[in-house]
């Protein structure tokens, strides 16, 4: 991978003593993951161009927890075959930071004056990956003084047909610090990319706030740029934010998009951008809230759980005795538990909980004899020949007295600006119903295990589409006996 | 010498004081793992066998083994005092709950000797007075043992008798498990004795008649025995002549009998018990008054006789009126007698007022077969390995019996309906066995199966579960899924990380003297079950290696349909004897389903290193014309952009563009099973040459597989297969698997299953798996330190479940089964094994 740093203040040489590298010398600097060298292309007093580039070697690129969690399950040879050797990414910040320590700190023996003042300059990363778009890397650097140029690269010259790849040729030029130019790349390039190569300890907090000093605090995107350098552990982007909002008295916190990251679309490739999902997200957690409260269970099955969100709730509430959660994937009970801090509950509060991995296309009898279950948008993530095993697992076999259902109503899908007409609203949906679709599948399924059905809506009502989200309360008939 | 009979399972409980030499007779008679001593399990609580305190933590650890023995039909012995009642309604009620007989021997001996050997204990506890009272307790509890439950009490008086005790252990009388058949089980006759005779007949029996021309015996001339399910008797127009038939053959030994719910209440009306003439019973005893006394005596003893269920050929075989659970098999207590007869009910009642049964069969996760009538069904179906066999002869359905083992059904029509049903007869039930719990999958799991047993640990399940239920197609229709596949021994040619010599060598070393090497396609593996008319699995599926829908609705159809088709061309459906059939392919171009991966992952590191290496070079060039010493950088750079460019052309091979079905092709490479049999048993040039008529009735869609047979002993051969590979993959193609040639289930020469393929590929596509450079010779010789003993192990062991899988599909057996075997390939899966092997 390769950086390039050029500068037209006469004499341009004097770029060799502020990154203390001689400009007629190359080096070579050791690296955890290969080795860095610098050398000059170009030398004279009006223009001198340093270059970085940072020999990766792939047998010294330790299988990165963080990258290999964002590639896909299907992917897993993305540990090896990897963009890592050509691309701008973390790699490179580690390098700019052990290769030129003292620019960075904006220090310099022999130009100190030179090196606190700013000076026209062009840097050039040919290939970054830049996860969200070219422009992002426009929304990131422009604001701190930059004129970006961010030209994205095609996937394939042989397939034009597959378009642009997600790297971007980037070239900034401007008149800035050479120490502040040193620190934006620091941070904002691993931020583009998205993807750090070592684990993230809270000591980065210290890390980017240092780097990030008389800047990052009043970027317009520092809640994105907190999140991404943080590889958007929460709590350490929350505390980051307020840290910042110390510097700066007033900020807005951190949003709360992940909680859907578990099992939702990675964020830079959501089809949806719609402000209002959030929103909706909270309005129909509170309406199965109600519905539950309603039925007056008090011991409750949350099927599909995923991380936890509605468990919450319903553990704040002291009318459930006893709270299941209960998903197919131990990933999202793991988020779950530590959600809802299960390990450091009073014992009581404990016991109130179970958290159960499960499959709703299997029978399971621990989920027998409940007063209330919950499929809060599940329904629709399972193919619909598989939907006849769900009814039987769930309405057959575990009996719950209340089955609360929510799930999107396809007809409102034409409001949301952004989602192409046919798509669903999250790649892992199967099919979404037509307000009669689901009340025909409603009416069905209560028919033939001995339920009675309501059928209500979440979110804005629309007069011609109704709500955004379907709900229905499905209420077993105290008794199967049937009349002879 | 006394003799003391004990049924072979039971729970014994030894009863005496304390001294009066119960632990030496429980060492003399039992097995140190058959005895559970309270003095153990008190040390094993609290490390202290007198430690009282702990006597109801100890008692409860005893009962919960006891009841875990009981459960595995283990003969289990309490040593421990047992004089008080409380501790003895422990004990009946752990025998209880595992339907075995509680058994009590006393061991009475004069206060005086127990006192005398009290005494002599170094960690005596107790004075004179407990053991006085002791002994008060034991005089009490002679009395009450029988009425606390025990079936059975021996009490042995003085030394003397107890020193000359024996133990004699006696089967249940349902344990009939020597007689091994071939049976024929015959489902409820209910007084249709001309059916029977008819069913008989067909069957091969020969009747023997009395003078009166009655039936009164028939006997098979190959030995078989009849099997009756009970329910001989009631509604029908002759139950005394099927009575007399049926005692005849038992007597004779030509025929065993269980009894049905009607011979119960018909014994209870025979014995003058107020029973209510209904249900049939009516015409049965009008029918009786006409017989002869002494036949109507002899009736009532032959049905108080009968034994509730018979476990049969080694117990594989269960025999009960309304069924068994698996828990009941081969224990006897009042509610095991009480399924045999009645089966279980829910409490619930249906429209027409009768009870509502309970779905056992639908539970039933049993090994052996469980026969039974009592339901009477249109047409019996096999749920988890059980079957009903009442068709309802007097209802004017068929009398029916199972020819074990030959699990074929024969059945003779009814003359008439004899007696109108209660409900219509022939409601259809759907397959019960279409649904799967929980339970069948998840845990840590030992599986056994023909070809080897495994364990998959818990987290693998859990991990296959998520895949399996978010994902996959029906598990009805999920039959097999591909093992895994290791790569050759690594190569130490020069250059080459994998080449045929090794791969040679591999087979040649397992003895295998024939191989087939099949050009390996690059595309996307591809599982076709198709059916000749959409029947049980909707017309067939088309899935991915790990059981997804391969492209959804839908082009899944329209590719099934194509596949029919040059079935159908081809004249295989017949010529096979099948209706369904399980072919093994690719599916190719790699883009056409793997587009997206291309795009997202192979491509953009092309795109990466296509676009900062020229960059690298071009700053260095510009250096090096200042002057500067950047040779060896630039040359390193060069070939990085060489290296890039090869994996480029690597990914690249592998598109095409494809418009639905055009543009694609599939490549079958084996015919794995039809709708009843598997052909893993077929070698490959069988496999082949059926491919081969596929793409010859449907060139345009199918593609053939290029391969070489190669006699490994033949260095002309051998030389000839290495060529073709180098020729295969310099021009772009993956490259090879060698598979021995006697087909995918072969085995060694010691009879172990074989590799069922070894994998080679080419040198230029390694570059899209190891990464660009990986042929630079510092990557090579570490890479050539990879090891491929856990992806060899895990490929054997997926192979042979998969093999299991095939067999238990052909044979037809209960979806769980076949599920749990599908599964456990698939929970193999998440085993950790380097992605690039």
């Amino acid at each position: 991978m390769l950086l390039t740093l050029t500068t037209t203040h006469e004499p341009a040489t004097d770029l060799g003593y502020l990154l203390v590298k001689h400009p007629d010398r190359v080096q070579e600097f050791d690296l955890p993951t290969g080795t860095a060298h610098v050398f000059y292309p170009e030398a004279t007093a009006q223009r001198c161009t340093a270059a970085l580039l940072v020999e990766v070697d792939p047998q010294r690129l330790g299988v990165g927890r963080r990258r290999a969690a964002s590639t896909p399950e299907s992917f897993t040879l993305g540990q090896y075959v990897n963009d890592r050797a050509y691309a701008a990414s973390s790699l490179l910040s580690s390098a700019l930071s052990t290769v030129f320590r003292s620019a960075l700190r904006g220090v310099s023996r022999d130009r100190p004056e030179l090196a606190g003042s700013a000076i026209p300059l062009s840097i050039r990363v040919p290939v970054l990956r830049c996860r969200g778009g070219a422009d992002l890397a426009v929304r990131l650097f422009t604001p701190l003084g930059w004129t970006v140029t961010a030209a994205p690269l095609p996937l394939d010259e042989q397939h034009p047909e597959w378009g642009d790849s997600r790297y971007v040729d980037l070239c900034l030029t401007g008149t800035v610090r050479l120490a502040d130019a040193l620190n934006h790349l620091y941070v904002l390039l691993p931020v583009l990319d998205d993807a750090k190569h070592y684990w993230v300890a809270p000591d980065e907090i210290d890390k980017l706030l240092r780097a990030g000093a008389g800047w990052l605090a009043d970027h317009p995107e520092r809640a994105l740029i907190t999140r991404r350098y943080l590889a958007h552990r929460r709590a350490l982007a929350g505390q980051a934010m307020a840290r910042l909002a110390e510097l700066r008295l007033a900020d807005v916190p951190v949003p709360d998009d992940s909680v859907d990251g578990v099992t939702g679309p990675a964020d830079g490739a959501t089809p949806v951008a719609d402000p209002r999902r959030a929103s909706l997200a909270v309005r129909r957690r509170e309406a199965v809230l109600a519905a539950l409260a309603a039925s007056g269970a008090t011991r409750v099955v949350d099927l599909g759980c995923g991380g936890g969100a509605l468990l919450t709730g319903l553990l704040a509430d002291r009318r459930y005795t006893e709270v299941v959660g209960v998903d197919v994937s131990t990933q999202a009970l793991t988020v779950a538990a530590r959600r809802l801090r299960l390990d450091r509950l009073p014992q009581r509060q404990q016991d109130r909980v179970r958290l159960w991995q499960s499959a709703l296309t299997y029978r399971d009898d621990r989920l027998r004899g409940y007063d209330a279950a919950v499929l809060m948008e599940v329904v629709e993530h399972l193919d619909p020949a598989r939907l006849p095993a769900l009814e039987d697992a769930v309405l057959g076999h575990a009996r719950p007295g209340t089955l609360v259902v929510t799930t999107p109503n396809a007809e409102y899908n034409v409001r949301y600006e952004g989602l192409p007409a046919g798509r669903f609203r999250h790649p892992d949906h199967r099919f979404e119903w037509t307000r009669a679709e689901f009340a025909a599948w409603v009416d069905r399924v209560a028919a033939d295990h001995g339920y009675t059905a309501t059928i209500s809506g979440v979110g804005d009502h629309d007069p011609e589409l109704g709500h955004p989200t379907q709900l229905a309360v499905l209420t077993a008939v105290a008794s199967r006996e049937t009349t002879r | 010498m006394s003799i003391l009979d004990i049924p072979e399972l039971a729970l014994v409980a030894l009863v005496g004081v304390s001294g009066s030499g119960k632990s030496t007779f429980a060492a003399r008679h039992f097995a140190p793992s058959q005895v559970l001593a309270s003095d153990a399990f008190r040390a094993m609580v609290a490390d202290d066998e007198n430690d009282q305190s702990a006597s109801a933590d100890a008692f409860g650890a005893l009962h919960h083994v006891a009841g875990v023995r009981l459960r595995r039909g283990r003969l289990t012995v309490v040593d421990a005092t047992n004089l008080q009642p409380h501790a003895r309604a422990g004990l009946v009620r752990v025998a209880r709950d595992h339907d075995v007989l509680p058994v009590a021997i006393v061991l009475d001996v004069p206060e005086a000797l127990a006192w005398e050997r009290t005494l002599s204990r170094a960690d005596r506890t107790h004075g004179r007075q407990v053991l006085a009272r002791m002994q008060r307790d034991l005089r009490r509890s002679y009395g009450q043992l029988e009425r606390e439950g025990f079936r059975r009490v021996h009490v042995l008086r003085g030394v003397e008798e107890i020193d000359a005790a024996r133990i004699r252990l006696e089967k249940l009388f349902n344990d009939r498990r020597e007689l091994t058949g071939p049976f024929d089980i015959v489902g409820d006759v209910h007084g249709c004795r001309a059916e029977l005779e008819a069913l008989l007949t067909r069957l091969g029996f020969v009747l023997h008649r009395d003078d009166a021309g009655r039936p009164v015996d028939a006997l098979h001339p190959a030995g078989r025995t009849a099997v009756f399910v009970g329910d001989l008797v009631d509604r029908g127009p002759d139950s005394p002549g099927v009575l007399r038939l049926v005692m005849g053959m038992v007597a004779a030994g030509h025929a065993i009998c269980v009894p049905g719910n009607h011979e119960h209440k018909l014994l209870r009306k025979l014995r003058g018990q107020d029973v209510k003439l209904t249900h049939g019973l009516a015409e049965t005893m009008a029918q009786l008054d006409a017989e002869d006394p002494a036949f109507v005596a002899g009736a009532a003893t032959f049905i108080d006789g009968l034994v509730s269920h018979f476990v049969l050929d080694g117990g594989r075989l269960v025999v009960a009126h309304a069924g068994l659970k698996e828990a009941y098999h081969g224990r006897a207590s009042g509610r095991v007698r009480s399924f045999a007869l009645w089966g279980e009910t829910t409490g619930e009642t249906d429209e027409y007022g009768l009870p509502v049964r309970y779905p056992w069969a639908r539970d039933y996760r049993g090994a052996a077969m469980v026969v039974y009538g009592h339901t009477p069904t249109p047409t019996p179906e096999w749920v988890n390995n059980t079957i009903c066999v009442d068709t309802g002869c007097v209802f004017g359905g068929k009398l029916t019996a199972l020819r074990y083992p030959e699990r074929e059904l024969v059945a003779v029509d009814a003359q008439r309906e004899w007696y109108a049903p209660a409900r219509p007869l022939f409601d259809t039930p759907t397959r019960p066995d279409t649904v799967l719990d929980l339970a069948d999958v998840t845990g840590r799991r030992h599986l056994e199966h023909a070809y080897g047993t495994l364990t998959v640990p818990a987290e693998n399940a859990a991990a296959a579960l998520e895949v399996m239920s978010r994902f996959a197609v029906d598990p009805a229709r999920l039959v097999w899924l591909p093992p895994t596949m290791a790569p050759c021994s690594t190569s130490t040619v020069p250059g080459f990380l994998e080449h045929p010599t090794q791969a040679f060598d591999d087979y040649r070393s397992a003895g295998v003297q024939r191989v087939v090497c099949e050009e390996k396609h690059m595309g996307s593996r591809a599982v076709v079950l198709v059916e000749r008319e959409a029947g049980r699995f909707g017309g067939g599926v088309v899935h991915t290696r790990t059981g997804r829908p391969f492209f959804g609705p839908p082009l899944d159809g329209e590719l099934l349909d194509r596949v029919r088709a040059a079935v159908g061309a081809a004249g295989l459906w017949d010529e096979l004897g099948t209706d369904r059939l399980l072919l093994d392919c690719e599916l190719l171009p790699w883009s056409a389903k793997a587009g997206g991966l291309i795009r997202e992952q192979f491509a953009g590191v092309g795109a990466a290193g296509r676009a900062a290496l020229p960059a690298a070079l071009a700053a260095l060039d510009t250096a090096a014309a200042r002057g500067l010493p950047v040779a060896a950088l630039r040359d390193r750079m060069a070939a990085r952009r060489a290296e890039v460019d090869g994996y480029s052309a690597a990914y690249r091979a592998y598109v095409a563009p494809t418009d639905g079905l055009r543009g694609m092709t599939l490549a079958p490479f084996a015919v794995l099973a039809g709708a009843t049999v598997t052909f893993t048993d077929r070698d490959h040039g069988w496999h082949l040459a059926l491919a081969d008529r596929l793409c010859a009735a449907d060139p345009e869609f199918f593609t053939p597989t290029r391969r070489q047979v190669v006699e490994l002993d033949d260095e002309a051969a051998v030389a000839a297969a290495t060529g073709w590979w180098s020729t295969l993959t310099a021009a772009g193609g993956e490259g090879m698997v060698v598979k021995p040639y006697a087909g995918p289930a072969a085995r060694s020469a010691r009879g172990s299953l074989l590799q069922p393929g070894i994998k080679c590929r080419g040198r230029e596509y390694l570059r899209i798996i190891y990464g660009p450079g990986y042929t630079d010779p510092a990557q090579l010789t570490a890479l050539r330190r990879r090891s491929l003993g856990r992806k060899r192990g895990l490929a054997l062991r997926e192979h042979a479940l998969g093999l299991a899988a095939l067999d238990a599909y052909a044979a037809d057996a209960p979806l769980w089964r076949r599920h749990e075997l599908v599964f456990a390939i698939l929970a193999c899966e998440s085993e950790p094994v380097d992605p690039r092997l």
